[in-house]
């Protein structure tokens, strides 16, 4: 006799967000390798990557987990189609130059890292025990942002007016990360996430003094874009998508 | 490695008899294995031959960064892709150690980067191959890598103090890398016949070019001989090269790979295997400028610092206000 396992819908989908945020990050971010404005980036960009694909590691595995139809990190990662990610839009706009990578960084790791923090009081022991190992690894990510965005806002008239460019393009994407949907609500009603409003404005706050000191200006009436967490993503992840599992699609079933 | 054809003097080394007081105390502690450290005296052609290496190791290093690159964001796992970027990482690092130990011979990095993008300084003619699929991530790690150290090992021994430890930290994460190159190659040749293939295809390609790493033969250079009188070039061409055929043709033969050389044969007498004749012709294009990426190399690696100007301008500008405050405040 068989029971048949209910999946826990709304864990699944918390475990996807965290883990396709840092895996379609990674991706990004791994693109620069070899091709950073100083050796010193490409070593530091390396690490970030580094960091996310580990993570997108343990959330994945976690979600194949939580489904229990035996799919593992691999799977999810490389076997989903656009409709089935579940990352922000944020995470997916292109690298632009280097000033947008490093903004799409900082707008990221300023809600991550608390996230991660509120996260390793989670009542899912699991959950609870990859936010506690990734917090460390993103409050090192948030430190490098927050002072490269300093350093450079407030660096020459050109470092400046390419910052202010990229956080104009990227700030209505940094919406979406707090932005609370039933998935959210429900979770943070069973005490296995936080309440996403108030991440949200510990964030606002956070970047606003640190625009201060950057001499920057966010956009102030920004309307949010939104819609990754849904599964309703920009053109641009069925591009990532193709590059990433490219190998795994040409050739199935082979392993590597 | 990765430094081939260095020039040196162009004259053949002195003997002690023939050299000036300084010049010999100097050959004498290299002949003794002493470490020659940055502020010693130095001959200026060892001076100038060291930097000439280093700054070519260097960006060997650099340049090597864009052909694996070039699969990060298709590797086929979340551990392959991981596994890679840490590669690559480690080359980056590698480069970095080795401008630092050229600096400490009086050259900024600076300098060494405009060299090399003027097409003044040569990095190893390997990277001027294209990796074509993922099979030649594990062909670079096996063969590239693998004759890298061959290079490096005893280059751990060269009479340079920071060339030496710089080589010493190097090697050990060079093994990694050939070791994560040969299995990404097991994996392929015990899968599916397409992937067996496409590892066969790999060796087809990087296996005249991974020979060339190790430079002409002795009898073409003219300046070998002064570089291994200074030490800092230990063993010459061939006999690296030979080391590296006869460590890495039973490997390829594990493997189920076939090396192509209709002429490779195993000599008893020598212990070593003997190979066919490699084109030379092709080598000597290559570092020319007409190898199949050389162009896209040093495009990518221009773009990345014209690019990156406003970057580092900035973050030098930020410091020059930070100290300015800082001395106001004083």
């Amino acid at each position: 006799m068989t029971t048949a396992i209910k999946t826990d819908t709304a864990l699944f989908d918390l475990a996807l967000r965290m883990g396709d945020n840092a895996l379609i990050l990674a991706q990004r971010v791994g693109a620069w390798c070899g091709h950073a404005p100083a050796l010193e980036e490409d070593i530091a960009l390396a690490n970030v990557a580094l960091d996310l694909i580990g993570q997108a590691k343990m959330w994945l595995s976690l979600a194949g987990e939580i489904e229990g139809k035996g799919r593992s990190a691999d799977d999810l990662a490389f076997l989903r189609d656009a409709r089935q990610y579940r990352n922000a839009l944020l995470v997916e706009q292109p690298n632009g130059d280097f000033a947008h990578t490093l903004m799409r960084q900082f707008l990221f790791d300023a809600w991550h890292h608390p996230m991660l923090v509120a996260l390793k009081s989670s009542a899912d022991k699991r959950v609870a025990d990859i936010a506690g190992k990734a917090e460390k690894e993103a409050r090192y990510h948030l430190e490098r942002s927050e002072d490269l965005i300093i350093r450079l806002g407030d660096g020459t008239e050109e470092s400046r007016q390419r910052m202010q460019t990229a956080l104009g393009a990227l700030y209505p994407f940094a919406g979406e990360l707090s932005a609370a949907d039933a998935v959210d609500a429900d979770l943070a009603a069973r005490k296995i996430a936080p309440d996403l409003g108030d991440i949200g404005k510990g964030c606002a706050a956070y970047l606003k003094g640190v625009f201060a000191d950057a001499t920057l200006n966010a956009p102030e009436s920004a309307a949010v874009r939104k819609g990754g967490k849904q599964g309703l993503h920009s053109e641009h992840l069925g591009y990532i998508l193709a590059d990433m599992q490219f190998l795994q699609r040409a050739y199935p079933g082979a392993t590597w | 490695m990765y430094a081939q054809m260095v020039k040196s003097t162009g004259e053949r080394p002195k003997t002690l008899d023939e050299m000036a007081p300084d010049e010999r105390a100097f050959q004498m502690r290299v002949d003794a294995d002493i470490k020659i450290e940055p502020k010693e005296w130095m001959p200026e052609g060892y001076r100038k031959t060291l930097i000439r290496q280093i700054s070519q190791h260097a960006h060997s290093e650099i340049v090597g960064q864009l052909p694996e690159g070039n699969w990060i964001t298709r590797a086929p796992t979340l551990d392959r892709k991981a596994i890679l970027i840490a590669k690559v990482q480690d080359e980056a690092g590698h480069g970095l150690y080795l401008y630092c130990a050229a600096e400490t011979l009086g050259v900024s990095r600076d300098e060494m980067t405009e060299q090399l993008l003027a097409g003044k300084a040569k990095y190893s003619s390997i990277f001027n191959y294209p990796t074509l699929t993922w099979a030649d991530i594990g062909a670079i790690g096996w063969l590239v890598d693998g004759a890298a150290i061959m290079n490096q090992v005893q280059l751990q021994k060269c009479s340079y103090g920071p060339y030496s430890r710089a080589m010493v930290r190097i090697c050990k994460e060079e093994s990694f890398h050939q070791r994560q190159g040969y299995d990404i190659m097991m994996k392929l040749c015990a899968g599916t016949a397409e992937q067996k293939a496409m590892a066969q295809d790999a060796l087809d390609r990087w296996w005249h070019p991974s020979l060339m790493m190790f430079g002409p033969p002795d009898g073409d250079s003219v300046h070998s001989a002064q570089s291994m009188a200074w030490k800092i070039k230990p063993m010459s061409n061939d006999e690296l090269r030979q080391k590296f055929v006869d460590q890495t043709v039973p490997q390829a033969d594990y493997l189920g790979l076939k090396v192509p050389d209709p002429e490779l044969k195993w000599n008893e007498a020598r212990k070593g295997y003997d190979f066919g004749a490699i084109d030379w012709n092709e080598f000597h294009e290559v570092l020319k400028g007409n190898g199949p990426c050389n162009k896209e190399r040093l495009e990518a690696r221009q773009k990345a610092w014209d690019d990156g100007q406003w970057f580092r301008d900035g973050l030098m500008a930020h410091a020059r206000k930070k100290n300015a405050r800082k001395m106001a405040a004083e």
